[in-house]
């Protein structure tokens, strides 16, 4: 079936194109950009969309999702992690390896894609890990997982403290052109630390995270980056120091790319006040000084690109004591107002960060994808950026509901989801509602 | 002014007048201590359950005995005995003490923030009874009260308190009850033990103790637990003792009238030496015996509140 989505504001950064005009989706890919579309709404065989005073963009991209299949299939798999990736307006998601059995392997990474293909409705691209079963010591077969589909190498959860299997695996990946994925964290720096170290931890009385926990393993992986010359993408960056490492790195011509997640640019540590476990995550919400930083750090583009480091937990296992709880809550369907609050502080122009959620997360991962390109694969999304929405967990695709953001009010919603030119995602607007 | 919650989880939440209600009551329950038969009706046909996750004898007992003056009907629980070691939730086993009729929770706990848990999904009134590194209000509490019976006042004293401020759930208590209360706080200890944040709630922290002591109208010494010395916080007990045990020489730049305190159990010779642990002016077992007053008097007020419509 085609498609025509009618009079949208169609904003593709990936070619600077932002006019008001119409899409026409033909056999799954974007056909063209017709003007006169009178004859095309006769037509029975084309479903128009209106999208009059909607934004229609590139579909999102995820570089950091943690969809639980293999291994943790009660906190999410990959058909409801694909389902709440579409509600959320994303059409590609990157999925982490710490499943259980851990993607170390070739046949780990067909599954994770024979599953993707046949029940989820996104387009997934697995990252294998750097080291055998995260051991940090022996390189997993990643020559084998890029053929099988993994687009990149990460430790994520579980950093390679050992900064020789570091370099060695930043040197392997060149073979490839792969990128090395890295969640920075000195593992002895953080200890048994829950939250970040700070005012409120103190009070608390719960162990914290320094900053430079993050702080020195950013600042080995960028050393090594230069030593290798391979492309280092920085995960959920959160600190001040991250960021001024970053961009010093970027000045001299370092191959460093970073992200950072909604919820390091959204909330400081205050957040945890009560003992709330969907405030605990990895790394942790830091300070007003690192939150400002990393919104600084978007802004003049040492951040290239917002991820979610969607990280779904059941309720059992949030709901125990703020020590035992596990790290992580989930984002995929919060991002996207989440990010549209940069536009309104004045962070972000909408296109500029259209651009960190499609064009620039596709281009660290070098899938031809976060494009509106007449010819390429229709992966679209269509969001109201000004209709009010009260964040409701219950109402989340995802199996998990571990947010904090719950009942929040924001702007900005997800009426469609079109991928490979089928739409996976529709929200009906209600009668009364939206904005003029 | 009366008192108007159902949980008692930290001295932080408390106001001065709160504090100050809770102090003057436990005056009228020590009296209730002192009679020949020691027993009111307060909690008559009130189960107090004593949910105890770590060891502890005297905390516990005091409970117990506080919730016996008042006759109140008493369940002690504790992991030794429980299903949480068949891997029950905390959740889960509280629900079950509830459902057995309990309607005040005593709860002692590892880890920080556990009565918070509690109160946010029971109905059951938590006191908190020591939680991981957070807060040990009944003893907080107890330490304010036994000073102000001594000195008179809690406002302008200079209170210094030398140890494990990191790890210690009664320096927390103990920093937000003095403070509230108009004292100056100074905390001394090891700086790996001695978090520089806490600078900002106005606490004035010293690596020194002759420093800290300097002036000082109380000094309330904290326990060292004996594994911290195998984790890299600091070489050994004994250099330990050497820079922050207190002796007499330590002392003498202190008021004249100074109080030492110990919440208990103590490592003679670590934290303090005998000759000050055992001295005449010694308020380390008046400390025990307001214990249960003061704890009487939580029981007591969280009771009334919820009984008030």
């Amino acid at each position: 079936m085609s498609i025509l989505i009618k009079g949208g504001r169609i904003i593709d950064p990936s070619r600077n194109f932002d006019k008001v005009g119409n899409i026409l989706i033909e056999k799954g890919t974007i056909k063209s950009y017709p003007e006169d579309i009178k004859k095309l709404e006769k037509d029975s065989a084309v479903k128009a969309i209106d999208a009059r005073g909607k934004i229609v963009a590139p579909g999102l991209v995820d570089l950091h999702v943690h969809l639980r299949e293999p291994g943790y299939e009660h906190k999410e798999t990959i058909r409801t992690g694909c389902e709440s990736a579409a509600a959320g307006g994303f059409t590609s998601i990157v999925c982490m390896p710490n499943t259980n059995p851990i993607n170390d392997n070739a046949s780990v990474t067909e599954y994770i894609m024979l599953k993707a293909r046949t029940e989820g409705v996104v387009n997934v691209y697995p990252l294998g890990a750097i080291t055998k079963g995260e051991n940090g010591e022996t390189l997993a077969q990643i020559g084998e997982m890029y053929e099988a589909g993994c687009v990149g190498v990460t430790d994520d959860g579980m950093p390679v403290m050992n900064s020789k299997v570091m370099r060695h695996a930043m040197e392997y990946v060149k073979a490839f052109d792969i990128p090395v994925i890295s969640h920075c964290e000195d593992l002895n720096l953080s200890g048994n630390g829950v939250m970040n170290e700070g005012d409120t931890s103190t009070l608390l009385g719960l162990s914290g995270i320094p900053s430079a926990s993050e702080d020195v393993m950013v600042s080995r992986d960028i050393t090594l980056a230069e030593l290798t010359g391979t492309h280092l993408h920085i995960c959920h960056v959160s600190t001040v120091g991250s960021v001024r490492l970053i961009r010093a790195a970027k000045t001299r011509g370092v191959r460093v790319t970073a992200e950072a997640a909604p919820h390091h640019f959204t909330l400081t540590d205050k957040a945890v006040a009560e003992y709330d476990t969907n405030a605990k995550m990895k790394p942790p919400l830091r300070s007003e000084t690192d939150r400002e930083a990393v919104r600084e750090g978007l802004r003049d583009g040492t951040i290239d690109v917002i991820a979610t480091d969607h990280a779904p937990h059941s309720e059992d296992e949030k709901m125990v004591e703020f020590d035992q709880a596990p790290f992580g809550i989930v984002g995929l369907e919060t991002a996207l107002p989440l990010s549209l609050k940069l536009v309104e502080d004045g962070v972000l122009t909408l296109n500029e960060m259209i651009a960190k959620l499609t064009h620039l997360p596709s281009a660290i991962i070098n899938v031809r994808k976060g494009t509106l390109n007449p010819g390429e694969q229709a992966d679209v999304v269509i969001f109201d950026p000004g209709q009010k929405v009260k964040i409701d967990r219950e109402r989340f695709r995802s199996k998990s509901k571990n947010t904090p953001f719950n009942g929040w009010d924001l702007k900005g919603v997800v009426l469609y989801t079109i991928v490979n030119g089928n739409i996976v995602y529709t929200k009906e607007p209600l009668k009364n509602s939206g904005s003029k | 002014m009366a008192f108007e919650r159902q949980h008692i989880l930290g001295l932080q939440e408390l106001t001065a007048e709160e504090i100050t209600l809770i102090l003057d009551t436990a005056e009228s329950m020590k009296e209730v201590s002192e009679r020949d038969v020691k027993k009111v009706p307060a909690l008559r046909g009130v189960t107090v359950c004593n949910l105890f996750f770590e060891p502890s004898t005297r905390t516990r007992s005091s409970f117990e005995i506080a919730e016996k003056r008042l006759s109140a009907d008493v369940l002690n629980f504790t992991t030794s005995q429980s299903s949480v070691v068949k891997g029950e939730s905390l959740l889960d086993t509280a629900r079950n003490l509830e459902a057995m009729g309990a309607s005040m929770i005593v709860i002692r706990h590892p880890m920080s923030g556990a009565p918070w848990l509690l109160a946010r999904k029971l109905d059951s009134s938590i006191i908190n009874a020591g939680d991981g590194s957070h807060e040990h209000p009944s003893q907080g509490l107890l330490d304010l009260f036994t000073i102000r019976q001594l000195k008179g006042k809690i406002e302008g004293l200079k209170v210094v308190i030398v140890g494990d401020i990191l790890h210690s759930r009664v320096a927390r208590s103990n920093i937000w009850g003095f403070l509230k209360l108009g004292a100056e706080v100074r905390v001394v200890g090891p700086p790996t033990l001695v978090p520089k944040y806490i600078e900002h709630i106005d606490v004035k922290s010293f690596y020194s103790l002759d420093k800290a002591v300097d002036g000082a109208d109380v000094v309330i010494m904290l326990r060292i637990q004996k594994e911290r010395q195998d984790s890299e916080f600091f070489p050994s007990l004994r250099e330990y003792s050497r820079f922050y045990g207190l002796n007499r020489e330590k002392l003498r730049n202190a008021a004249e009238d100074v109080t030492v305190m110990h919440p208990g159990p103590i490592n003679r010779g670590v934290e303090l030496t005998s000759d000050i642990a055992d001295a005449p002016g010694s308020v380390i077992l008046e400390q025990v015996s307001n214990g249960i007053a003061v704890r009487m008097a939580m029981f007591y007020l969280v009771a009334s509140a919820r009984s008030s419509p």
